[in-house]
């Protein structure tokens, strides 16, 4: 792992401590009461504080578990160097986009 | 000491089942997040997103995210470990203890969230 990739793991890390533990609150208040998609797409349509805190949390997990996903493509996966970085920034991207689709989806920006 | 006896070492050592447990809970997360982000692109089509909250409703759903979360609140917990060694100086010893006592208190936090609505 290179410098400049240690310290935007680490980075990402540190920016995701209060996000996990927000989200973590968020899933076991979101699933009391065993909710439909309405009643849930409801609370959520048009919340723009949220949209950008999701947001946020998208790409610092992208970025995240991309690296992470370069590592062990290399070490477990016996990926060389260049496939296992082209295989994280893959992952990122395929991260990225699917994270946004949803954060749009779900809170209808 | 040989290669392989220092091999075998490592391997019960604490730091390297920590570092085990953080790796597999992350690939675990990593696995699950194009999923979950797939599932939530959903809500574009409200029908589709209908069945797919009333399919997770499903105990057998229940239970992969129970562990799901449990994999965050563990590699979460992981990750403080890392970052108390790597940048706030301390040991391994300690940064596992506080590790282990931060995941006790999300768990008992969630548990508690889960009882009280």
């Amino acid at each position: 792992m290179s410098p400049r990739l240690y310290l935007l793991q680490r980075g990402t890390a540190m920016v995701m401590v209060p996000l996990v533990i927000i989200h973590l609150v968020v899933i076991v208040m979101a699933v009391q009461g065993g909710l439909t998609g309405g009643e849930i797409l409801g609370r959520t349509r048009g919340n723009i504080a949220w949209a950008a805190f999701y947001s946020l949390f998208v790409f610092a997990a992208a970025i995240h578990a991309g690296i992470g996903m370069q590592t062990i493509s290399r070490e477990w996966f016996g990926l060389g160097n260049r496939s296992a970085t082209i295989a994280g920034h893959l992952f990122i991207l395929l991260l990225l986009s699917l994270g946004m689709r949803a954060v749009f989806g779900v809170y209808g920006i | 000491m040989s290669a392989a006896g220092l091999t075998r070492a490592s391997r019960a050592h604490w730091g390297f089942v920590a570092a085990m447990v953080h790796r597999l809970s992350g690939l675990a997360l990593a696995i699950f997040l194009p999923l979950h982000f797939l599932s939530l692109g959903l809500a574009f089509e409200r029908e589709a997103f209908d069945g797919f909250i009333a399919w997770s409703n499903n105990p057998m759903v229940k239970l992969s995210e129970a562990f799901l979360v449990a994999a965050l609140a563990v590699h979460f917990a992981g990750g403080l470990r890392l970052l108390a060694v790597e940048f706030f100086g301390l040991t391994r010893a300690q940064s596992i203890w506080i590790a282990s006592a931060f995941a006790f208190g999300v768990g008992a936090g969630l548990l508690f969230l889960l009882r009280a609505f």
